[in-house]
């Protein structure tokens, strides 16, 4: 179908279903992946647009040998997560902010994610597990 | 080191980091199709006729159901809820609306075929004609003579009367110096899980499965059991990876029964997961409520009687508690306060709008608010400290286990110890200094408290069963055990835990009694054909009771295990200590690690002591004596932009006693996430039905769930009370900071605001209510000028501002 969106195909036909949809209007941010590096809602682009690109999801983050990304370690080191179905559009969006900034303020990582919503965790420990995965980065460059 | 009281790392966590959680929407079968519903526009209105020929026809369609397919196959849908002595009118309502729908969204057919875009078209094809009715939104305007009637059958638009009590309340106030009066409306809101609700049903050989996202699968088995005439034997409901609940899970869903009928019917497995607009519209609500309350006092601020009439716009229909719920706020009316006289009078009300039932607190986030909001206002009528005043008629501590004066007995409570902390933790006075100086800068903040308790671990079965508050279901707890040959431990527990960690905190409990490591413990919940029956998840239960029962079917394990030990070791039963992984004969050095004994449990039978069954495995089914009562003490400080309206969160402080703390970093997360489900009801989460009964907030950009950039630096600790209701000492905190938080910050946007002329707010204090407020206010106060406008020039009127006392 030429209307399915990169999220479908993502979940429905290469079974990749860490990416996930919590809403119908690109608020929520469950189904964040990065496109050619860069986060962007999966549920906001249909298939054949990211033809020729590059799609990175929760499964691709940690390394071929298993080793959790530091934001992945932050994450259940800081306890933020709860459910956990946020938590994978909640990295990657992470992931992309950390690119842009690598030592961000408290209040840079509270805006940069604005665009994941979370009901489980008041995002105490979502900002607390970013700022591990910053701390760590720092300390093994 | 016990494992119990660490802050161990999730058991659970890798998995869901990693992407391979197994949440309902991720599941396919071979074979599978795919559901999607046709809803209704109309919010009240006569179902003329209903065209489904073109969606039939198209290709990809295997079915499309409307009521008449299911006559007969399903009976309406339960409501679990008959108080002795009240008489509740009940409107049937089907799976599938017949003759009339009453809300929007209300489902009129089912359609499914082979994939999620041929449903949705098809949805498109069917063709409904309605003739619309009166419609009534407003639940005071529904009980007027002349309102239009929800369910004219029915002959009214008042659902039920309850009532409880304790003193003579008349009396009570008659006898206070002051007594305020404030109409409190707490809005509608919606649970919201990032999740939405997802089932998967598959009927095969006479046998149903079905994947659900859901709370409850115990109720969900023995509902779907009882609506399809099987028995239970033969449905097997599975909880996967449920992402959040908040409530909006604990219920039985029209769609879930429809997909395992149609599953059954087409001989196909059957998905169906909601948009988030369906989730909107069509998922349970909660609160909406509107309160008179009256709090009567002595001049020295002795609180002599409480008084709530509340008035609970149900909706149209009722989800399996729908309306039991604003009761349970009946039951702690009195909050953490030694009042004489004490009187709830609930009145329910149908509008047609969707009907709300349990989400996170259910009633007592509502009767909190009440108390607290009033606490506040009546300090200001007082002239007294609102902290001050609140310390003054804290129950003691040496009063507990303290009878309220309508019978509840709450279990245990230091609340002057939470208050110590959280003064110890913030410097009040130099807050007010500071407060005042700010003013003189046209920086306008404020301080809010909420000192609370509330009622959970529900439930013990008298206290809630049928004799007693007439909930037709029973509240005790399963747990069954299994140490596996090789040393390992299964748990089965019938609590469902979606998001709470339940797999971690109970591998701590059986931890520390059988001499393991968590991580040798698997905990296993939420599927109804493994272990014993449970019931299932919420009103913060699953430690109290659900943990209880594990710490007792261990305890019963580890008892077989000394025997076995000593009889092994030629030692007597009661000389046997698990100390250093094993259990071990006092005094030596001589002991069986758990797997060993498990070994000779099952391996060598002939080896147990005489007449000893075989194999390692217990089972506890616990039911408690009473509730459990959490409580603490919450500040909130805000920021008002008096150009804008915007109230900005500062600082939060919740200092919250759940009893012993098992895994303080579970602890803290509940309390956060708590928290910010009551800041999001105070400042900005709302559903919204205009009056012709549509909904206008349909999607998350509409209602404003909190993001990162709105929440605070959550600030919290915590005092230890232990329970005496269960051996563990806990108490439950999984709602507790939802329903201490929404006064806290409602009363610090009072005080900011005070100076401006406003001395009350509902709930939300959205920038444009806030603003409204401060212009209202300010409008008789010419100091306070307001940019663009001429000092007392009237400021916008707001349908929305209350009337106060």
């Amino acid at each position: 179908e030429p209307r399915t969106l990169l999220v479908h195909t993502l979940r429905d036909t290469l079974g990749l279903t860490g990416t996930h949809v919590g809403c119908d209007t690109s608020s929520c941010g469950a189904c964040t992946v990065h496109l050619d590096g860069e986060a962007i809602k999966s549920c906001t682009m249909l298939t054949v647009q990211a033809d020729g690109r590059e799609v990175t999801t929760i499964e691709g983050l940690a390394g071929a040998d298993g080793t959790l990304h530091p934001l992945q370690e932050g994450f259940w080191e800081r306890h933020g997560l709860q459910c956990g179905y946020c938590t994978p559009g909640m990295i990657m969006a992470a992931a992309d902010l950390l690119a842009r900034n690598p030592n961000p303020t408290e209040e840079e990582i509270r805006h940069g994610l604005e665009g994941n919503l979370c009901r489980c965790t008041g995002y105490h420990n979502i900002v607390r597990a970013v700022q591990y995965a910053v701390e760590q980065t720092g300390a093994r460059t | 080191m016990n494992a119990v009281g660490q802050p161990l790392k999730r058991k659970e966590d890798p998995k869901l980091i990693t992407g391979q959680g197994q949440y309902t929407d991720d599941l396919t079968l071979p074979g599978m199709l795919h559901a999607t519903f046709v809803r209704s526009p109309e919010a009240h209105a006569k179902i003329v006729s209903v065209d489904v020929s073109a969606a039939r026809e198209r290709p990809g369609v295997s079915a499309v159901y409307t009521i008449e397919d299911l006559a007969g196959a399903c009976g309406p849908m339960p409501m679990a809820w008959v108080p002795p002595g009240v008489e509740v009118k009940t409107p049937e309502r089907w799976p599938l609306a017949k003759d009339e729908v009453n809300h929007v969204g209300e489902a009129i057919a089912m359609i499914v075929g082979s994939s999620r875009e041929v449903v949705a078209d098809a949805a498109e094809d069917v063709i409904v004609e309605y003739d619309p009715l009166p419609v009534v939104t407003d639940p005071e305007a529904a009980l007027l003579p002349d309102s239009p009637l929800v369910h004219p059958d029915l002959g009214t638009n008042k659902t039920h009367e309850w009532s409880l009590g304790g003193g003579d309340i008349e009396a009570a106030l008659g006898e206070a110096d002051v007594v305020i009066e404030r109409r409190i409306v707490n809005h509608r809101t919606s649970g919201a899980p990032i999740e939405p609700r997802a089932a998967l049903a598959d009927f095969r050989a006479g046998e149903l499965t079905m994947w659900s996202a859901t709370q409850v699968p115990h109720f969900v088995r023995l509902f779907m059991a009882l609506l399809l005439g099987m028995t239970e034997e033969r449905v097997r409901i599975i909880a996967p990876d449920v992402g959040g609940g908040f409530g909006a899970k604990l219920q039985f869903c029209a769609e879930e029964i429809l997909l395992g009928w149609a599953s059954q019917k087409l001989a196909r497995p059957v998905k169906w997961t909601e948009t988030r607009s369906e989730h909107m519209a069509v998922c349970h609500h909660g609160r909406d409520q509107i309160a008179r309350v009256r709090l009567g006092a002595k001049r020295d601020g002795t609180l002599t009687g409480i008084h709530a009439k509340i008035l609970a716009d149900l909706g149209a229909y009722y989800g399996i508690l729908t309306p039991a719920i604003p009761s349970l706020g009946g039951f702690v009316m009195t909050g953490v306060y030694r009042i004489p006289a004490v009187q709830t009078d609930v009145v329910g009300v149908f509008t047609n709008k969707y009907f709300t039932d349990a989400i996170r607190g259910a009633g007592r986030p509502e009767a909190t608010h009440m108390i607290e909001v009033c606490m506040d206002q009546l300090a200001q009528e007082l002239g007294m400290d609102p902290l001050e005043l609140r310390r003054r008629n804290f129950i003691p501590k040496e009063e507990f286990p303290y009878a309220t004066p309508y019978g509840v007995v709450y279990d245990s409570g230091d609340y002057e110890g939470t208050v110590s902390l959280l003064l110890e933790h913030f410097d009040y006075e130099g807050f007010r200094r500071e407060q005042t100086a700010l003013r003189e800068q046209g920086v306008y903040r404020g301080v809010g408290f909420s000192t609370y308790t509330e009622i959970c671990g529900l439930a013990p079965s008298r206290a809630t069963g049928p004799a007693g508050f007439g909930m037709q279901a029973p509240g005790w707890e399963s747990a069954a055990i299994r140490v596996n040959i090789t040393g390992g431990v299964t748990v089965y527990t019938g609590t469902s835990g979606h998001g709470q960690g339940h797999e971690t905190v109970f591998a701590q409990i059986v931890a520390d009694r059988l001499g393991v490591g968590p991580e040798l413990i698997d905990v296993m919940h939420g599927d109804t054909a493994t272990g014993p029956m449970g019931l299932n998840t919420y009103g913060s239960r699953s430690m109290a009771v659900g943990g209880e029962a594990i710490a007792k079917a261990t305890e019963r394990l580890a008892e077989k295990c000394r025997k076995i030990v000593a009889h092994a070791l030629e030692a007597a039963a009661e000389d046997i200590e698990l100390a250093d992984g094993l259990f071990r004969v006092r005094g030596t050095d001589k002991g069986m690690a758990l797997a060993e004994v498990s070994g000779l449990a099952h391996v060598r039978p002939e080896l147990l002591p005489e007449g000893m069954e075989p194999a390692l495995e217990e089972r506890f089914f616990f039911d408690p004596e009473n509730f459990v009562f959490p409580f603490g003490a919450h500040a909130c400080l805000v920021e008002v932009d008096v150009e804008t309206g915007k109230v900005e969160v500062l600082r939060y402080l919740a200092m919250d006693d759940c009893g012993n703390p098992l895994n303080p970093l579970l602890i803290d997360g509940q309390v956060h996430g708590g928290v910010a489900h009551g800041i999001g009801q105070a400042l900005y989460e709302q559903i919204v039905y205009d009056e012709y009964g549509q909904l206008v907030t349909g999607t998350f950009v509409d209602y404003a769930l909190p993001t990162a950039a709105e929440m605070p630096t959550f600030e919290t600790d915590r005092t230890v009370t232990p329970s005496p209701v269960n051996s563990l000492g806990v108490k439950g905190v999984g709602e507790a900071g939802t329903i201490a938080a929404s006064p806290a910050v409602l009363n610090a946007v009072i005080d900011a605001l005070r100076p401006l002329g406003v001395d009350y707010l509902d709930m939300p204090a959205t920038p444009m209510r806030v603003w409204e407020a401060i212009n209202e206010g300010g409008a008789s106060r010419s100091r306070h000028r307001q940019p663009g406008r001429k000092a007392g020039e009237p400021g916008p009127r707001s349908s929305s501002t209350p009337e106060s006392g």
